[in-house]
């Protein structure tokens, strides 16, 4: 019975109407299996569409095409045996902890005695003795995950949900908890059969999950799977979960190259919003010794105290400029990364302005249009409209966001927020 | 938490839609059909005075509490429209889209309009008893309350965070029980908060509701207003300050009967976790509390909701799936030919009704006085903003003085400035003064309190450090006025000024005209207009009045207000 099936997951589509009219696909053949006893990780960036396709999983949503099944039947709402955790808790702040606990069983029609038994039980188990009468807001945000936690166990789910659970939590805080579900989950404790976790965190995937799957972004597509086989409990310190990191990183780094051949030309690329200040900090890191020009990257974040994640879109951006190169895991400056390095403010300005007029095409666009206007200026309408024919309203924003500031460092063209115009001119 | 702004200020949009037109021609036409009933019932029915009142202060708690009375009701009233309407509004896309719209032309509609063009028609539901006066009371009042809470319950339920609803999908929460244990919950602090401002509101038309003339029709119902009515006629100084007396009162015991404990109860619906604000307090919600009196008497209320919660079955299967919303053609078709014929039929009344008897100089004289109304609106708006806004700010940066003068300035705004017109017009008549001017100042005697209050809490909101800057870099002086303090109020200035506006305008009707025992005193205005067309019985000219206010109040909103919000907003909102 132990490779009973809890879910199955075939070529899964999934697509939003776009606002010009035309459909946006964010998930395109998605498989996925979970077995009794397993948990599953789905890794990526931030928008390739986990969330998405844990929300289908969890018949909040469907999908356009495809099927997924719940102990072979077909999902076609909510199934009662799958409950999930939010990234933001989502706790009722009315309801106090107990009353919230509570809340998934009493749509179950349980009677009340036991409602509370069971509600009392999954807060014992929870480590939230003693605060039952709390509401949410009197309690740390550790706390108040413990109580998503509950209320999520309470209702004896075969399968739990995680959708980035620990994201919203400090460092330590995120730490603590994780141990103490996988202690439950270790011990055999937790009334649950397997579970999912949406992370873009590697080393929490690597610390929690049997199998991580690789989500690749637009559309959003299961791109590889690695199989963690570490005994429990983990060590981070241990040579082989660093070994399994650095294969994560160096899987996701070709990918993110592969990617960007793919779609790097022309305006669909998505940019991450990364400041400036971070990219000259970065390209600063590489530079000086001991790395002098080239550094593995989880050497580096933690360095530069960073978690590697925070990093990497970082890197990408070096690399998306051509200031930098991601290879194995590694980041490497070129040529112009190490000028960049070298230079004073108002000639990196220069590297960093001609290298958005060569590699982002966005930024050449804009440049382009306002050369060519004889009035110099450009309403932020005419590049959003274009950019939304290739991804969601959301990504459009970020992407055009994060070329303003670009632009702004490299004294390319300016952007008045308040009229929503481009224009060439700078206070003088 | 803030005021909202009437509904013309939110939309996003400048131009008038086609359902902002086909708001106003319904809005008008109901209006015309109240008219229309209206003056073919008003014959049969004149003169429903009953029993003269007595000016006896001993009679006075009596009264006090049926005005008090005619406020509850009408509270509950409009917490059943809100419910519904709002909920109907926020989620059918289809109803929404003429819905919201229709909100905006009816908080735009003065009070006293409505009551003018329904007070016979109630009259007429129950006639020859007080029953239909009453029902004109509570609809009066109803009006005053409604629009503003349904607009906030609908904001909330478009604001409620996605991952709660799915929380209460995936836990088998039914449409009906997400409704009732996590909609209804967190809107409440915006809702009971916006109830407590239109209760201010409602106190000033309550006053006017209970004793009103239409044409050959009066109304006298027992209570505070008529009380004061009779004592105007009478010219009687002294009961008037009885009545004053009474007053402050019945509004300190209803705010701390009523709204101080459910305020403070609301804040644990309150979903932002910064603890920079004070829990509100309430010592009746602490006996109440401490009591297990509430608990019993809730727990029945409890089973029974529970019991409705699991009358159909918990949302598994189909029923609980989200599914991209595709309106049905079919169901469009149908609905856009039931608001067509519904326009053509209110259109066809409206030229019934108005066609033949109205021409151009009517609509240019009502038009005209309308400007001069406006005029009096902006130059005492403006006034008011001078006077308070240094005030405010002062007051605002001490918070021990904050604390005493706050509720003082909210107690005023809802105190009914009408009381106090009687002793301004025996003033204006002693001193032989120009009722154009010293009128005047009787619109914003009540709303001017909301510039006040809202520059308090804007410059209470100053954040510590940003005061702390200004003084290290020795910003003083009418610098420090200009870049900081005046910036730092400005959004919460914007709200307050437009609520008084809009105040101000609904104010006209009783502030233009005011009279003293024998002697009456009139401005020219729109106000006028409208209180003269009432007490005739010209139902053309009460039409063309409010039609006309509505249509001033809305474009001074769109064209003025809303841009100067939104700048505000973007621009100077600390956030």
């Amino acid at each position: 019975m132990a490779d009973e099936l809890l879910l199955e997951v075939h070529d899964v589509r999934r697509s939003f109407p776009k606002p010009g009219g035309g459909q946006l696909l964010v998930l395109d053949g998605v498989e996925l299996a979970l077995k009794q006893g397993e948990i599953v990780g789905l890794l990526g960036r931030s928008g390739s569409g986990k969330s998405t396709f844990l929300r289908l999983i969890a018949g909040l949503a469907q999908p356009q095409g495809g099927s997924l099944s719940y102990l072979g039947q077909p999902i076609d709402g909510p199934p009662g045996g799958i409950a999930m955790v939010f990234q933001s808790f989502a706790l009722f702040p009315w309801l106090t902890v107990l009353e919230n606990v509570q809340l998934g069983l009493e749509a179950l029609h349980i009677p009340a005695s036991e409602i509370r038994t069971r509600a009392l039980a999954a807060i014992d188990l929870i480590g939230l003795d003693g605060y039952e009468n709390a509401y949410p807001r009197e309690l740390s945000g550790g706390m108040r995950q413990r109580v998503g936690f509950a209320r999520a166990m309470v209702v004896h789910p075969n399968i739990l949900l995680l959708d980035e659970p620990f994201s919203a939590l400090d460092v330590l805080t995120a730490e603590n908890l994780r141990t103490d579900l996988l202690e439950l989950w270790g011990e055999g404790r937790l009334p649950i059969k397997g579970m999912i976790l949406v992370t873009h965190n590697i080393e929490e995937a690597v610390l929690m999950c049997d199998r991580v799957c690789l989500f690749s972004t637009n559309p959003g597509r299961i791109a590889g799977e690695i199989k963690i086989d570490i005994p429990r409990p983990r060590d981070r310190t241990d040579q082989r979960f660093e070994n399994y990191v650095d294969q994560i990183y160096t899987e996701m780094t070709a990918r993110a190259r592969s990617a960007r051949a793919e779609r790097g030309t022309g305006l669909a690329t998505l940019m991450n919003h990364v400041s400036s200040n971070l990219i000259s900090g970065l390209i600063e890191a590489v530079a000086a010794p001991p790395y002098n020009g080239k550094a593995d990257l989880p050497d580096i974040a933690s360095d530069l105290q960073m978690e590697i994640d925070e990093l990497f879109p970082v890197a990408e951006a070096l690399q998306l400029m051509r200031l930098g190169e991601l290879e194995g895991g590694d980041i490497k400056l070129t040529h112009m990364g190490k000028r960049f390095a070298d230079a004073e403010l108002n000639e990196r300005k220069e590297i960093f302005s001609r290298a958005l007029m060569s590699q982002v095409p966005l930024a050449a666009l804009i440049r382009r249009v306002l050369d060519e206007r004889t009035s110099h200026t450009a309403p932020r309408r005419r590049f959003i409209d274009e950019l939304e024919d290739h991804m969601t309203e959301d990504a459009a924003e970020e992407t055009l966001r994060t070329v303003v500031s670009w632009a702004r460092f490299g004294e390319l063209f300016s952007y008045d927020d308040e009229s929503e115009m481009f224009s060439l001119e700078n206070p003088t | 938490m803030k005021i909202l702004p009437p509904v013309s200020i939110e939309a996003r949009r400048l131009v008038p839609s086609r359902w902002d037109v086909l708001a106003a021609i319904l809005v008008l036409g109901f209006i015309v059909l109240f008219a229309d009933a209206s003056r073919a019932l008003v014959q049969p029915l004149s003169s429903l005075s009953n029993a003269p009142l007595s000016l006896d202060p001993w009679n006075l708690p009596g009264y006090a509490l049926r005005t008090a009375l005619r406020m509850l009701i009408a509270l509950g009233v409009s917490l059943v429209f809100t419910l519904t309407y709002a909920t109907w509004a926020a989620k059918s896309q289809r109803a929404g889209s003429l819905l919201v719209p229709l909100l905006d032309i009816l908080q735009s509609v003065p009070i006293l309009g409505f009551i003018s063009v329904t007070v016979v028609f109630f009259l007429s539901l129950a006639p020859g008893r007080i029953f239909g006066a009453e029902l004109a009371a509570v609809f009066a009042i109803f009006t005053s309350q409604a629009w503003n809470m349904a607009f906030s319950f609908y904001q909330s339920l478009r604001t409620v965070p996605d991952e709660m609803i799915e929380a209460g999908r995936m836990f088998g929460l039914n449409g009906w029980a997400r409704f009732w244990r996590i909609e209804v919950p967190f809107g409440l602090p915006s809702l009971i908060w916006n109830m407590m401002m239109s209760m201010s509101g409602g106190w000033f038309f309550v006053v006017a509701a209970e004793a009103i003339s239409v044409g050959p029709t009066t109304i006298v119902l027992p209570g505070i207003g008529s009380y004061i009515a009779s004592a105007i006629k009478q010219q009687n100084l002294g009961a008037i300050a009885w009545a004053i007396g009474a007053m402050l009162v019945v509004i300190l015991v209803y705010d701390q009967l009523l709204f101080r404990p459910l305020v403070a109860w609301a804040d644990k619906f309150r979903i932002d976790n910064d603890d920079s604000e004070e829990y509100p307090e309430s010592w009746v919600l602490d006996i109440i509390r401490r009591s297990d009196l509430m608990d019993r008497l809730a727990a029945p209320f409890h089973t029974f909701m529970s019991w409705t919660y699991k009358l159909t079955a918990p949302a598994r299967g189909r029923a609980g799936i989200l599914r991209d919303a595709v309106p049905s053609r079919a169901g469009d078709a149908v609905w856009w030919v039931f608001l067509a014929a519904l326009a053509v039929f209110a259109l066809w009344h409206i030229w019934l009704m108005l066609g033949g008897t109205l021409t151009w100089t009517d609509i240019g004289s009502a038009a005209g006085l309308g400007a001069i109304t406006m005029m009096r609106v902006i130059i005492l708006i403006a006034l008011a903003s001078v006077i308070w806004t240094p005030i405010g700010v002062y007051v605002g940066l001490r918070p021990h003085l904050a604390h005493i003068i706050q509720p003082v300035a909210q107690f005023l705004a809802a105190f009914p400035a009408n009381l106090v017109f009687p002793v301004a017009v025996f003033v204006i008549v002693r001193y032989d003064l120009n009722p154009d001017i010293a009128l005047s100042p009787l619109m914003v005697l009540g709303t001017q309190w909301y510039i006040l209050f809202n520059v308090i809490a804007g410059a209470s909101a100053i954040p510590r450090e940003l005061r702390d800057a200004g003084t290290n870099l020795q910003v003083k002086g009418l610098l420090w006025w200009r870049k900081i303090a005046l910036p730092g109020v400005f959004p919460y200035y914007v709200t307050g000024a437009i609520t008084a506006s809009g105040g101000s305008w609904n104010a006209a009707i009783v502030a233009e005209v005011a009279s003293w025992g024998s002697h009456t005193v009139r401005a020219h205005g729109l106000g006028t207009y409208i209180a003269d067309a009432t007490q005739a019985g010209d139902f053309h000219r009460i039409v063309l009045g409010i039609a006309t206010m509505s249509f001033y109040v809305v474009v001074v909103n769109r064209l003025f207000w809303r841009p100067l919000y939104w700048f505000a907003e973007r621009r100077y909102r600390l956030t």
